[in-house]
């Protein structure tokens, strides 16, 4: 199990650049389900089961994009000036490290700031992979990278980058593989473009014109001193009640509570102040859609070391199955 | 890479391009109220095309058919809105407040010449003079709610709240460059309709000329939707900030782009992540016909591709631009060379465009 979430967080994806992200949940998927297809912006689309008298079309999404940056600029001297693709906190530039999508790795660092105790702009910051000038220099402008952040296995608890959302692109595979018999038709969708606007979701939603979608994804977890974050690691997996952009079904939530319930299964409520989910895209599709979100805890998210617990992750598993296989009441 | 070298264009600018271009930079057209650039623009494509039509937004949709079935379906979007000003309250006879309409750059306004209204009347953008103004305000742009467009009050009864008012700049053409307000898309459709004039019988070609772009991608969402394209390319024009470093010996890395160096491929933008397909498509019918192209710097901004890639079930698409100085100022400055590779490769994508490309998975 830890085994394929570390395999999934250390392909590189960045947001628009998920191939090869898409092909190895692809070769993880084959033997579970026979109707996979990929639309126009890239996203994998795999649907199970058909709907009987009791069931719906069910649509979840699990973004396959992590955040990255894209070259701007070579300069003279062969440092790399660059952009961001999806939310990067400049305070986790320093030091940290990125690849490549055509492998060439380097290290980021900042020009000499004038307040040390400030974090410097993100046009202060560049790219140093090691060449002279900009005729050595092996990447060009448009070249993308993702950062590195090695998996870690500290038990109960993992660490590694991308865990946000490669974590959920894992759980929603083991779901799949332990859905036997299903009401519903389920339509999986491994989406693209999540971290620059929920881009993907989108279009996919609109091909597929579902009863019912939810997003899987993380929430920010923490309980580091000064933050109010409600959720933390090891409460259980999150139901989402609203983000930035997105306000839950009702009923959704409701239905997703009451499956916790059932299975006796710990979770928490989640009210998130910053950022959002595919579920606000696929909410808003055609005539709109009943739509709600399934967060796994993540602390840290958005740095080189993003970490879940596990508990927190079979238990969502557990939460899933019991979701996707029973009638579905919205009350 | 230097321009002058390999050029080899086949669509050379002449002077009833240039003419065209001319007045189309002189027409006024701000977001919203688009009319006197529609009318050049069916004018202008009438002749060329099987039919077209405006929808409910002011869209001009113009199609080419093709003469076989299932032919793939391109198209190609330019906007027709320029940014410019709302007249919003008059506070004496012929004195108008205004506001913005799109991203203007309120430190460059004061004393500029206008025209207000469908007369175009002309006026001028007033604010307290230097004479009168305290050291504190000296050291600051004059903020915009306290400008306001003089029209004099012989004029006062011929506008009213709710008309639109633009720039007074007139298209110049000076050696090889072309200065005029509104280039800002004008060279988008001003190379759209050279585009018409095109035979490419083997492909439905779809032309968006697109209202509302400045203001928020408005007309290019409906127009997508309406066309349900197999693909898209967008012209647009974009900023070149070009110059030296404005700190002594540091180098400028943040241009977005460069005059000279031909039409600007987009990769990524706020908007848009390029399809990476008609990326390396452009970049391979540009090397292989000679038409020098640079690639816009990653990062912020955004063309029409933004609502287009996004309608329905997605749409594969990318966006090329004419590099232009002073954007979204009182006049843009361009090159005729970069103009014409921009045509050059626009012609290239009709001559070499096919299925193929999209065969691959993004």
């Amino acid at each position: 199990m830890k085994e394929l979430i570390r395999k999934f967080t250390q392909t590189a994806g960045p947001s628009g650049y998920e191939s090869a992200v898409r092909n190895v949940i692809r070769e993880e998927l084959k033997s579970y389900a026979s109707n996979i297809q990929v639309d126009t912006l890239g996203n994998l689309i795999v649907r199970v089961g058909e709907k009987n008298r009791n069931g719906l079309s069910i649509l979840v999404a699990a973004h396959m994009d992590e955040i990255g940056v894209i070259v701007s600029h070579v300069e003279k001297n062969g440092l790399v000036r660059f952009s961001n693709i999806g939310t990067v906190f400049p305070r986790f530039l320093p030091g940290s490290r990125v690849v490549f999508l055509n492998g060439t790795r380097g290290v980021v660092n900042n020009e000499k700031p004038e307040d040390i105790t400030k974090i410097p702009k993100f046009e202060k910051f560049f790219i140093d992979v090691g060449a002279a000038s900009d005729k050595d220099c092996p990447v060009k402008i448009g070249d993308l990278a993702v950062f590195e952040g090695e998996f870690a296995d500290y038990g109960l608890n993992i660490v590694s980058k991308a865990l946000d959302n490669r974590a959920a692109c894992a759980l929603l595979i083991e779901t799949i593989k332990q859905i036997k018999t299903t009401p519903h038709e389920l339509i999986f969708v491994f989406s693209t473009q999540e971290e620059v606007g929920s881009r993907g979701a989108l279009t996919a939603a609109f091909g597929i014109e579902a009863d019912l979608g939810f997003a899987l994804d993380v929430t920010p977890a923490s309980h580091i001193l000064g933050t109010k974050m409600q959720c933390d690691l090891g409460k259980g997996p999150a139901i989402k009640v609203r983000d930035v952009n997105f306000i839950s079904d009702p009923g959704v939530v409701n239905w997703m509570i009451d499956g916790a319930k059932k299975i006796r299964v710990p979770y928490q409520l989640e009210i998130l102040d910053v950022g959002s989910t595919d579920a606000r895209s696929i909410q808003m599709t055609r005539s709109g859609i009943a739509s709600g979100a399934l967060s796994i805890p993540c602390r840290y998210v958005h740095s080189p070391s993003e970490m879940i617990n596990m508990n927190d992750y079979q238990n969502m598993i557990a939460l899933m199955v019991r979701l996707l296989t029973n009638p579905v009441s919205l009350g | 890479m230097t321009s002058e070298k390999i050029l080899t264009s086949r669509l050379k600018i002449n002077k009833a391009k240039l003419a065209l271009l001319e007045k189309l930079s002189n027409a006024v057209g701000v977001s919203g109220c688009e009319d006197e650039v529609r009318e050049i623009v069916i004018e202008e494509i009438k002749p060329y095309v099987d039919e077209y039509n405006v929808d409910a937004m002011g869209n001009v949709l113009a199609v080419k058919h093709a003469s076989i079935k299932n032919a793939l379906r391109v198209m190609f979007a330019a906007h027709m809105d320029e940014v410019g000003f709302m007249l919003v309250g008059e506070d004496d006879k012929g004195i108008f407040a205004f506001e913005p309409v799109g991203g203007i750059d309120e430190r460059q306004l004061v004393a500029k010449p206008v025209v207000a209204g469908k007369d175009h009347i002309a006026g001028v953008i007033g604010a307290k003079p230097i004479h009168l103004a305290s050291a504190e305000e000296k050291c600051h742009p004059v903020p915009m709610d306290s400008l306001r467009i003089d029209v004099s009050p012989a004029n006062s009864g011929r506008l009213k709240i709710g008309d639109f008012a633009t720039f007074a700049t007139r298209f110049q053409l000076s050696g090889d460059s072309l200065f005029g307000k509104a280039l800002d898309d004008r060279l988008g459709v001003a190379s759209l309709i050279e585009l018409t004039k095109k035979k490419a019988d083997h492909l439905e070609i779809l032309f968006a000329f697109t209202v509302q772009e400045e203001i928020g991608l408005r007309g290019a969402r409906v127009a997508a939707y309406n066309f349900n394209p197999d693909l898209a390319f967008v012209v647009d024009s974009t900023p070149a900030f070009d110059f030296p470093a404005y700190e002594p010996g540091v180098e400028n890395s943040r241009y977005n782009c460069r005059l000279g160096f031909g039409p600007a491929i987009y990769i990524a933008d706020a908007g848009t992540l390029s399809d990476p397909r008609l990326i390396r498509f452009l970049t391979k019918i540009a090397e292989e016909n000679h038409i020098p192209f640079q690639f816009r710097q990653p990062g912020g901004g955004g063309t029409d591709a933004g609502a287009i890639h996004l309608t329905r079930t997605g749409v594969p698409a990318v966006s090329i631009s004419v590099p232009g100085r002073y954007a979204h100022s009182s006049i843009l400055h361009a090159k005729v060379k970069d103009w014409e590779n921009t045509l050059a490769l626009l012609e290239a994508i009709l001559n070499n465009v096919d299925r193929s490309i999209l065969a691959e998975e993004r």
